[in-house]
């Protein structure tokens, strides 16, 4: 009974790894830094969907190919790596925008089927014209922050980058939070994604107010794409598959929710680590992703965080 | 009588292929109340949202001999022009004050902070629940703030569709009662689409009729009250 021998095995290694407290600090440190990267590409997600109520599919293509140009003007350029990620952010904030007028802006807003198809061709475009433009070799992004980790518990590294992935995390939802509670046009966006007809009809030019949201979340996605990137290697299809783990992260989170994208970003991240090398699933770490989705909508629906919305008639 | 402040002439709407105003003229006088009256479908909602461009049209739109017909929503607004649309004028997620801050969103000077404060006089739950989200609010609540957060444009030209609908006949008549004051306080031009054709014809100084799209019969409020096929169709004795 080969098969059965060789689960058992799986299941002793998994006790003694069980057991190991090492190795569950160093998943844990290492779950909170993914968690963090899936929690920036939720975020952007559910800036896209507050406003306009659909899922930007395309939004891990954006980031996608934010990550590209961070590599050219970091690598190719020579500009430090944070440098080269804030021009990359500037960069496919002016593309989201044009994106967003383009394909985005001339189909009726309160129809949402037709829009979520033009972001999955968006999707299929934007990946095989990065494949086109920068072959479909892997690269390397250098990380923002600095290697080495200032907190060690034997295999346990409290690094750098995870400090630095989180740290940069609660430092956008903070500013994001700022702009949009604090200022005029973070008013009129929260206005168009509260009521689309009322936000007309004060006078908020509502296609240029989403522009801005596009943009945004383009900027974020870029930034949280350049956090991830350095742990996997630059390739045309690397953001899809942070795309799938950010998608459960917003959904865990409550598609409508900011915190909740971060709650959820973080939890995905930690279970992924968990799961993969606790039960020895690293060829279905991506399962854990669908799996997360699959049990939200299940059970509940609105997520952590979500509101239902609810409508006095 | 002053010079028209509201001519509407041959307004045409339509959604799609389906024509819904067939041409209506009317006018406004600066400084009035006006009343839309008709059944359901005629077309009183459409030609609010016909002048505030929330629909394709035909005709003319002038507001203080300015034409508004082909300009666009926004701009319609920034020239006074403030919509309290049908039951849900709010920003349900937003706070109270959020929504009023909204209101004075094309506003630009230093007073918008006083006349949020004036309008929390006006109407006191509105500032005690200021922190709260309008969606929490309870109808007749939203419909004060929707009617705030209009007024927080200082608007010239007030469009309000269906104010009383759902609320306790109480609370309509004191809601009217506040627009009237509103009315002689600051001299707001009002057109009101109303179904509660006693209270609206009271408080009105003309009314429109509207049958499928046209204007059947138009006057003086009380001329029009006093009409036997007014008062049978639309005012029910």
């Amino acid at each position: 009974m080969p098969v059965l021998a060789s689960l058992l095995g799986v299941f002793d290694a998994s006790l003694d790894k069980l057991s190991d407290g090492e190795l569950w600090l160093a998943q844990f440190f290492r779950g909170l830094s993914d968690g963090a990267t899936y929690a920036s590409v939720a975020l952007a997600l559910v800036m896209i969907y507050k406003s306009t109520g659909f899922i930007n599919f395309a939004q891990g293509s954006m980031a996608l190919l934010g990550v590209y140009l961070a590599y050219v003007f970091s690598v190719e350029q020579g500009l430090p790596v944070a440098v080269a990620v804030v021009c990359a952010m500037v960069a496919s904030s002016a593309v989201a925008m044009f994106v967003e007028r383009v394909f985005i802006r001339p189909f009726p807003p309160d129809h949402v089927l037709p829009l979520v198809i033009v972001t999955l061709g968006l999707l299929l475009i934007i990946d095989s014209a990065a494949g086109i433009v920068w072959g479909f070799r892997t690269r390397n992004l250098p990380s923002m922050f600095p290697s080495g980790a200032p907190i060690e518990w034997g295999i346990a590294q409290l690094t750098w980058r995870t400090i630095g992935n989180l740290g940069t995390v609660f430092a956008v939802v903070g500013l994001l939070y700022l702009l949009l509670s604090r200022t005029k046009i973070g008013l009129a966006f929260r206005a168009v994604s509260s009521n689309l007809e009322s936000a007309r009809l004060v006078g908020i030019r509502v296609g240029p107010t989403l522009g801005f949201g596009w943009a945004l979340a383009a900027a974020i996605g870029t930034l949280g794409g350049s956090l991830v990137v350095p742990d996997l290697l630059l390739e045309p299809s690397v953001m899809l598959r942070v795309l799938i783990f950010s998608l459960a992260a917003a959904a865990l989170g409550g598609l409508d929710s900011m915190v909740g994208a971060v709650l959820g970003g973080l939890v995905v991240g930690l279970a992924r680590n968990l799961l993969v090398t606790f039960l020895d699933l690293s060829e279905l770490a991506l399962a854990t992703a669908v799996a997360v989705i699959l049990v939200v909508l299940l059970v509940r629906p609105t997520g952590l965080l979500g509101s239902t919305r609810v409508e006095r008639v | 009588m002053s010079a028209p402040y509201l001519e509407v002439q041959g307004l045409k709407a339509a959604y799609g292929d389906i024509q819904v105003l067939h041409g209506i003229d009317f006018t406004v006088a600066e400084g009035q109340i006006a009343v839309i009256l008709g059944a359901n479908g005629a077309g009183k909602t459409t030609t609010l949202r016909a002048l505030c461009a929330m629909v394709s049209t035909e005709g003319s739109i002038k507001l203080g001999g300015e034409e508004l017909a082909g300009r666009r929503t926004a701009d319609i607004v920034r020239r006074g022009v403030a919509h309290v649309p049908q039951g849900r004028g709010t920003f349900p997620e937003l706070s109270v004050e959020e929504n009023l801050m909204a209101g004075a969103f094309v506003r630009s000077d230093a007073d918008v902070r006083a006349d949020v404060s004036r309008w929390y006089e006006t109407f006191p739950v509105l500032g005690e629940r200021r922190g709260q989200a309008a969606g929490s609010l309870s109808g007749g609540e939203q419909q004060m703030l929707a009617i705030a957060r209009a007024l927080m444009l200082r608007p010239s030209l007030l469009l309000l569709d269906e104010p009383s609908l759902g609320l306790a006949p109480m609370i309509t008549r004191s809601l009217f009662e506040q627009l009237v004051a509103i009315n002689a306080d600051a001299g707001t031009t009002m057109l009101v689409v109303e179904q509660n054709a006693s209270l609206a014809l009271g408080v009105a100084d003309v009314a429109y009729v509207l049958e499928a799209g046209e204007v059947a019969l138009s006057g003086p409020a009380d001329e029009l009250a006093a009409d036997d096929s007014v008062r049978r169709a639309y005012l029910g004795y």
